[in-house]
């Protein structure tokens, strides 16, 4: 058994809104293992970009955060600004969609490193910080040539990559990637993949990706998390929750996901809720095909139907 | 209706990279030099009446261009657009609008296409009062009749409803509705679910299918995603870079597709089947420039299996010699024997940098081992490497097949592996 680097426990973010609260994510809790890939799926407002915000402490001022995000034991919700700022880089790093608002266009790339470097390693010199990126650059497949160019005379794919660079180059224990390759065109995003996926195997590193695209988790996951409306529909390993999902959510993403075999355009009734006033109960429950009156009562929990597969239905036993 | 369209440049003042004004010394000798991005480069096709065309491809190739030089909305810069037998590429703006409600767009940003400003019933009511005679409460039944069919029901609660209030599939179905109230026979959808989620993207294009279905509709459906464009459209042309490289009916393109980089597509997206392997290695690199794209074949510098005469030029040496720097344990030596990499300039076909003469024979055999540790298929694309006045030491490729394109099992591709014609 694998040690938790990471243990999130009924982690609850409410955006705070003129309208009033915004229940982004309620009660969410999983485990992160050494060395696996958790992919985080679902559609739009699900929650699953807040809880990759709520780990590395990014979310706004005057949100209300419930519930424990434990780094290797570490309580993260109770940590002290400056000891996150620490964190950031050297134990957990993050990767964004678009790279070109995360790069500085007046930095060269060398500048970026030395001051990502030079920021958790005062003492490092200018020399050692542009050694130490132009290894994890030539990594990526940047040439040491661009290492004094600026990030706009750089491709999508490239800038994506020394995003990744960046993010690897203190040596992070958890990397947080927050839909990586949605801004990228369909050869580049496999591109990428392809190094999250080496990432893997090399260095033995925790991934938590966070995407809508299911092509992509089933790619580079071990196990996957299905969010809906702020909630965890389910959980488990990747080949079981895909090819035996168990929340009528997942099968109904499943059979609407448009790909090369798709025989039949399916869809899922109805619109996702609002999360100022959600569904009581089930919160998938006004849009479920097998919705029972219990399901607009009471909250499902999660319950693990097959070993390792967990789904929050009250009558997930019909579909094991 | 048939649907020529033949175009050459488009010409895009895009950003430019390099842009110098030089002064002029008289009104002749003004010369500005002014960046051309090649956004379509002399393609054709023709659409018939009641099709559906895919037009397929990554960023930069050209296809939301065309969609939009196809409905006047650009000039093109050379080549015809004939729209129902009339040659519409060089019409004014006021000739056009009499033709204008027979074709429409729809985009790929909902909300950017609806003005926040208005209801709902206002925007989709507004094509009509601009172009026809009805009055505003025929017009208000028209967009209400429009909105059921689309969907958006109970029609007169949404009605009054803002962009803001509904959610990113109601509005692409509000711009829908827009786009057939004034009847037209084609319809320029570009990206029209790209940004909608998976479980709403279905009944969106189900609905497109439907009013193609009721109307007899045309469209030419813009899209990157390959799955989606399999589903929908009746023949697909795929673009890279300005050039369309195979078309044809669309399952005849996905049952074999012959063209390297619609292989290349194909298997690159990723598909929700854990522990399936992609059935071939990814192309490298990305998509290039189109303001100085490849020469010859422009995909050739990234395809697996490019010939030697493909258009290798200079700056797929350059490119090379960078890459070999990859490897660390190589690059000082590398650097050493070659020098750095912005010591090399290109010109077309060749690379070149000046060396001082008593190094020019060291430099030479560099280069040579170079070339016998590179891929065959460019070490076998150089036509010369040679010293040039004891003090420049050039590499020069051999020229490029002009490509010609080929009707091959069904349907057309260019590319050499296929190309049995002599240009």
């Amino acid at each position: 058994m694998s040690e938790t680097v990471l243990r999130v426990q009924g982690l609850t973010v409410h955006y705070h809104t003129r309208r009033g609260p915004v229940r982004a994510v309620d009660d969410v809790s999983f485990d992160l293992r050494e060395g696996e890939t958790l992919g985080v799926v679902g559609e739009t407002g699900c929650g699953k970009s807040t809880v990759g915000k709520a780990i590395l402490g990014l979310l706004p001022p005057r949100t209300l955060v419930r519930g424990a995000l434990t780094l290797r034991g570490k309580d993260l919700l109770k940590l002290p600004e400056a000891e996150y700022r620490r964190l950031r880089g050297e134990e957990l790093a993050l990767i964004f969609q678009d790279p070109m608002t995360r790069l500085d266009p007046l930095m060269t790339i060398r500048e970026h490193f030395e001051e990502t470097i030079r920021a958790h390693d005062p003492g490092a010199s200018k020399d050692e910080a542009a050694a130490r990126a132009v290894k994890v650059l030539r990594s990526m497949g940047i040439p040491e040539s661009r290492l004094d160019h600026y990030p706009h005379e750089f491709s999508g794919g490239m800038r994506q990559r020394i995003m990744i660079a960046m993010a690897l180059v203190l040596n992070p224990k958890l990397l947080v990637a927050d839909e990586p390759t949605t801004a990228l065109d369909v050869i580049v995003e496999a591109q990428i993949l392809e190094i999250l996926k080496d990432l893997r195997r090399a260095y033995a590193m925790t991934l938590l990706l966070i995407t809508h695209n299911l092509g992509i988790v089933a790619e580079v996951s071990d196990r996957t998390a299905v969010m809906y409306a702020g909630k965890l529909a389910e959980l488990g390993p990747v080949a079981d929750v895909f090819r035996r999902p168990i929340h009528p959510y997942t099968q109904g993403l499943l059979a609407s996901t448009i790909h090369l075999r798709t025989e039949r355009l399916r869809s899922i009734d109805g619109v996702p809720p609002s999360l100022l006033d959600p569904p009581s109960g089930c919160r998938f429950h006004p849009r479920c095909p097998f919705a029972k009156d219990v399901c607009q009562e009471e909250e499902p929990p999660m319950v693990e139907y097959r070993p390792g597969q967990f789904a929050a239905c009250h009558f997930g036993g019909d579909f094991v | 209706m048939q649907f020529p369209v033949k175009m050459n440049v488009v010409q895009v003042l895009g950003r430019a990279l390099a842009r110098r004004l030089l002064r002029p010394v008289s009104e002749e000798g003004l010369e500005s030099v002014r960046p051309v991005v090649h956004a379509v480069d002399g393609i054709s096709f023709r659409i018939e009446k009641g099709e559906i065309l895919g037009l397929v491809g990554e960023s930069g190739c050209g296809k939301t261009t065309t969609g939009r030089v196809v409905l006047r909305l650009l000039k093109p810069t050379q080549g015809r657009i004939v729209f129902e037998g009339t040659d519409i590429s060089a019409l004014k703006e006021s000739e056009l609008r009499p033709l204008r409600p027979r074709m429409q767009i729809i985009y790929q940003d909902p909300h950017a296409a609806l003005n926040p400003a208005m209801t709902i019933g206002q925007s989709i009511m507004d094509p009509l009062l601009i172009h026809t005679e009805l009055e505003d409460e025929e017009a208000t039944e028209a967009a209400l009749r429009a909105m059921a069919e689309v969907g958006l029901v109970p029609a007169e609660e949404f009605f009054t409803k803002y962009p803001a209030d509904l959610s990113g599939g109601q509005q692409q179905r509000a711009v829908i509705a827009r786009a057939i109230l004034l009847k037209p026979s084609l319809i320029v959808a570009d990206e029209p679910v790209a940004m909608l989620d998976m479980s709403v993207r279905a009944r969106i294009l189900e609905l497109l299918l439907e009013l193609k279905a009721r109307y007899g509709l045309t469209y030419l459906f813009i899209t990157h995603d390959l799955a989606t464009a399999k589903f929908v459209c009746d023949r697909i042309a795929i673009m890279y870079l300005g050039r369309i490289i195979e078309v044809g009916p669309t399952r005849t393109i996905f049952a074999d597709p012959k063209h390297p980089y619609t292989k290349a597509l194909l298997s690159a997206i990723p598909v929700p089947e854990p522990g399936r392997e992609r059935p071939q290695a990814l192309p490298r690199g990305e998509v290039p420039d189109a303001i100085l794209p490849p020469m010859g074949c422009r995909f050739h510098p990234r395809c697996p299996v490019a010939l030697p005469t493909c258009g290798w030029e200079g700056r797929d040496f350059v490119d090379y010699l960078e890459q070999r720097r990859l490897d660390s344990a190589r690059a000082a030596m590398e650097e050493e024997a070659l020098g750095p990499i912005d010591a090399w300039s290109t010109s077309g076909r060749s690379a070149f940098r000046r060396v001082e003469p008593e190094r020019a024979e060291a430099l030479l055999r560099g280069v040579r081992g170079v070339l016998k540790d590179a891929p065959a298929v460019l070490a076998e694309a150089v036509e010369s490497v040679e010293a040039v006045g004891g003090k420049e030491v050039v590499v020069r490729f051999r020229p490029p097949v002009p490509l010609v394109p080929t009707q091959i099992e069904g349907r057309e591709v260019e590319c050499l592996l296929y190309q049995t014609a002599k240009p």
